[in-house]
């Protein structure tokens, strides 16, 4: 009966510490978050506050691989003069930042806001020249697109890696072409205009604008079109049309055979 | 055996029970009769109608390719009224969007059409290409299950070679049925079978050159594809079908070890009616389970891959699943070339593509007179081997399968890189190993498992069923009741019918001092030692103990169930 108390009080001396720690860590996370939100708030009109803003980002995102002033490192390489569109394009797929270092950056939930995206393309912008986030109207195709020539130039220039109708490929040394099933128009045009990864750059001067569009356009017709001949089976081709043959069509005509091959069970 | 089985002893099966106990009109009878003295009908009829087949599954097989090429003809049919076979270069402008405006071959653009634009065209289309599927899967499946349990043996030695011929027929086939699209997809294989024409040493070029009709692609492929799709080729499964058919009809099938079957007699279900109505029904099945494929599964979607351009080649092109092990040949192979006097030969694709093929095929159409050469089988055959009272044999067929497996899934090499994440040059490295590894290995494996199911069956058969119970005897021993297998069931394990030994060999050295021809000629060397690696009898005191009267262990007690009594003692009701 004399040790319980003491007990008791040795627990609430540490809950207290652990109550204590939280609510300071609480208090000191929201404060900052309020502040860095405030700050984002005001520079949005404010070119200079955003880029100091996205120089903020920067720091405590990216510059541990690519170097306090972008730079680059052994681990990542330089950002100066790769434009707003290469940043908006890796940051706004969650491709940056990394989780790991690997072959290839995989597509993941972005873990920046869109403004905070800007804020550190902005950033990545001031650092030297390169191609600026497109414009809605630059990379939103128009209606009159000409769908079948963005179909040639997409079987010409890209179906080599990623695939016939956009499923995607493997390339060498672990790397991958993605899958373009997902993919927003602005960030396949921005993929086209800045090469991410292994992907060639397709300039202005390969592919004028108005082609991006046409390729944009295409895309998005073939993940619209509906499959007319039943289960696309991921639209792989002959891979899994094969397995379907084999542990659908054998599969099936055997259980039949088994059935039709058994004895009848005599009459009793 | 129930009634409606029937033994046929001897050559055919005919039996002469009259079934005219219905009155027949005076004309009919008149008629008929007439029929029969020009044509011989009854007897031919008779003889046809009371054939003997057996029943088991696997014999069923070969029946899903005959069906699925009746639905191959009769669809192809349907296609060749709107396919036009013509590398002439057109406008698309039909229904589908995205392709409108293209310049394309008249064979894509016609492919389009069918496919929306002819009222179930794309469902004949898609009908005709899972056929073909199934059509190969069944020459596969059947050509195991000759293989694994023997029915190549003597007499059916050339029907195996028909046999042979077909499925390499087929192979060509649907090669050829799968290019004449000319979409991007196939004329990617196209290009592939072009070079794989051009790295044959010397003659390469000339080849490739005499069967494109010029430099790659040309105008002639097509069209010339056509004819061999349609015609030539087709006509020569057509006649080879009829030649397998007739051969084995006159052959008779072979059956699985059992009671009362032996080599010369057929047991199972007369083809009238019994025959008739399962392989009747067997027909819908098989058109049922390809229509449904068609109608819920889509394949080749030529409208995605677009047209053909020698200057395109998409990610994840790969053949059909038959020709894809070659495709994966390909792929695993290293990348070695000699240049000699300014000619190349490229081992990096006639390796491959051209001397591994061609061993491969050549192994298996030559296979049952290696083994009647090593074994000096000379024997008729018409019950089965069960696979595992061939070890060796088995052993073979797995580590066949496993090569042409490896070879398959290297030709999948991105696809699995992409969707399982491992990478590309890492799969291509698992597969050149594996493919020097796993089949040896799935040789001995299998072929110890062979070995362990034939102790097992061998025990049972000697020993019978535990049934747990045990007794004492009045001299106070205890026993277990062991349950005697019934005869059926111990002659389905065909153990009379197992590998016999090696045949006897004079000794190495004679009393003269002269040696035995089988130590000197280097052939019957080779001969004697791949006779002790693959048909050795691995157990030479479980033939011993077959071939007598198999001794029961224990004390012979009653059966567990009722069940099992009835299988044990087929009634004979009428």
């Amino acid at each position: 009966m004399r040790v319980r108390p003491l007990r008791i009080r040795v627990r609430h001396r540490r809950l207290a510490g652990f109550v204590v720690l939280s609510a300071a860590l609480f208090a000191v996370g929201t404060g900052y978050g309020l502040a860095t939100e405030h700050t984002g708030a005001a520079a949005a009109g404010d070119p200079s506050a955003q880029i100091a803003q996205g120089r903020a980002l920067f720091l405590q995102g990216c510059a541990s691989c690519h170097g306090k002033a972008a730079e680059g490192t052994a681990n990542a390489p330089s950002l100066i003069g790769v434009g707003a569109a290469a940043v908006d394009f890796q940051v706004s797929t969650g491709r940056m930042p990394l989780a790991q270092q690997g072959a290839q950056a995989p597509a993941k939930r972005p873990r920046y806001t869109q403004e905070q995206i800007e804020a550190l393309a902005a950033y990545v912008a001031s650092l030297g020249p390169g191609p600026a986030i497109p414009g809605k109207e630059q990379y939103t195709p128009p209606k009159n697109a000409d769908l079948a020539f963005g179909g040639t130039l997409f079987r010409t220039n890209c179906s080599a890696c990623h695939n016939f109708t956009g499923e995607g490929g493997a390339l060498a040394y672990g790397k991958k072409a993605p899958p373009l099933t997902h993919a927003t128009d602005r960030q396949i045009y921005e993929a086209m205009l800045t090469g991410p990864g292994t992907m060639p750059v397709f300039s202005d001067a390969q592919l004028t604008p108005q082609e991006k569009q046409d390729i944009i356009a295409y895309i998005n017709a073939v993940r619209a079109v509906p499959d007319p001949g039943g289960f696309n089976l991921g639209r792989l081709g002959p891979v899994t049309e094969g397995l379907v043959a084999w542990l659908i069509g054998m599969a099936v005509l055997a259980v039949v055979a088994m059935w039709i091959g058994a004895r009848a069970k005599r009459a009793q | 055996m129930t009634s409606e089985y029937h033994t046929a002893v001897g050559a055919d099966g005919a039996r002469g029970d009259g079934r005219a106990d219905g009155r027949v009109p005076a004309q009919v009878t008149r008629a008929l009769t007439e029929v029969d003295e020009r044509f011989g009908t009854a007897s031919f009829l008779r003889r046809t109608l009371n054939k003997v087949f057996p029943d088991h599954w696997s014999f069923m097989l070969g029946e899903i390719a005959l069906y699925s090429f009746v639905i191959l003809l009769l669809s192809g049919t349907f296609l060749t009224f709107f396919f036009r076979p013509s590398q002439q270069e057109v406008i698309y402008n039909g229904s589908y969007t995205p392709l409108r405006g293209i310049q394309m071959t008249e064979a894509f653009d016609s492919t389009l059409r069918l496919s929306f634009d002819v009222r179930g065209g794309l469902l004949m289309r898609q009908i005709h290409h899972w056929a073909a599927l199934l059509f190969v899967a069944a020459i596969i499946a059947h050509m195991c299950r000759i293989f694994f349990t023997g029915a190549f043996r003597r007499p059916r030695e050339t029907n195996w070679l028909i046999g042979f011929t077909l499925m390499t027929l087929a192979l060509l086939e649907g090669f050829a049925g799968y290019s004449l699209p000319d979409d991007l997809l196939s004329g990617t294989g196209l290009r592939i079978a072009y070079g794989v024409a051009e790295s044959i040493p010397i003659v390469g070029t000339y080849v490739a050159e005499f069967l494109f009709g010029g430099q790659f692609p040309g105008t002639d492929l097509i069209p010339r594809l056509y004819v061999v799709h349609i015609l030539l080729i087709p006509g020569l499964l057509l006649a080879l079908i009829s030649a397998h058919m007739m051969i084995m009809w006159h052959q008779k099938h072979t059956q699985w070890p059992g009671k009362h079957r032996t080599n010369d007699n057929v047991v199972g279900a007369p083809f009238f009616p019994a025959f008739m109505a399962k392989t009747g029904g067997f027909f819908f099945s098989v058109f049922a389970v390809t229509v449904l494929l068609a109608a819920f599964f889509q394949i080749n979607p030529v409208w995605l891959y677009g047209p053909y351009d020698p200057t395109q080649v998409s990610a994840g092109s790969q053949p059909d699943f038959y020709i894809g092990w070659l495709e994966g040949a390909l792929r695993m192979m290293p990348n070695p070339e000699t240049n000699i006097a300014g000619h190349t030969i490229s081992w990096n694709v006639f390796v491959p593509a051209v001397l591994i093929p061609g061993l491969f095929f050549t192994a298996m159409a030559i296979y049952p007179a290696l083994e009647a050469w090593v074994t000096g089988d000379r024997e008729i055959h018409n019950v089965c081997d069960r696979p595992r009272n061939r070890p060796g044999r088995t052993g073979l067929g797995v580590m066949m399968i496993s090569y042409f497996a490896i070879m398959l899934l290297a030709g999948a090499n991105d696809l699995i890189s992409v969707h399982f994440d491992i990478s590309l040059y890492t799969t291509t490295w698992i597969f050149r190993i594996a493919f020097l590894v796993v089949p040896p290995l799935a040789f001995l494996v299998t072929r110890r498992i062979c070995i362990g199911l034939q102790r097992h069956d061998l025990r049972t058969a000697q020993h019978g069923y535990e049934t747990g119970r045990i007794v004492m005897l009045p001299h106070g021993e205890f026993m277990e009741v062991e349950s005697q297998l019934p005869d059926e069931e111990v002659a389905r394990m065909g153990l009379e019918y197992r590998q016999g030994p090696a045949p006897e060999l004079p000794p190495p050295v004679d009393e003269h001092g002269v040696r035995a021809p089988h130590t000197r000629n280097p052939l019957l060397k080779v001969r004697r030692a791949l006779g002790t690696l693959l048909y050795e009898p691995e157990l030479p005191e479980a033939r011993e103990a077959a071939r007598h009267e198999l001794p029961a262990h224990g004390v012979r007690g009653e059966l567990p169930s009722g069940e099992d009594r009835e299988e044990a003692e087929p009634s004979r009701r009428g």
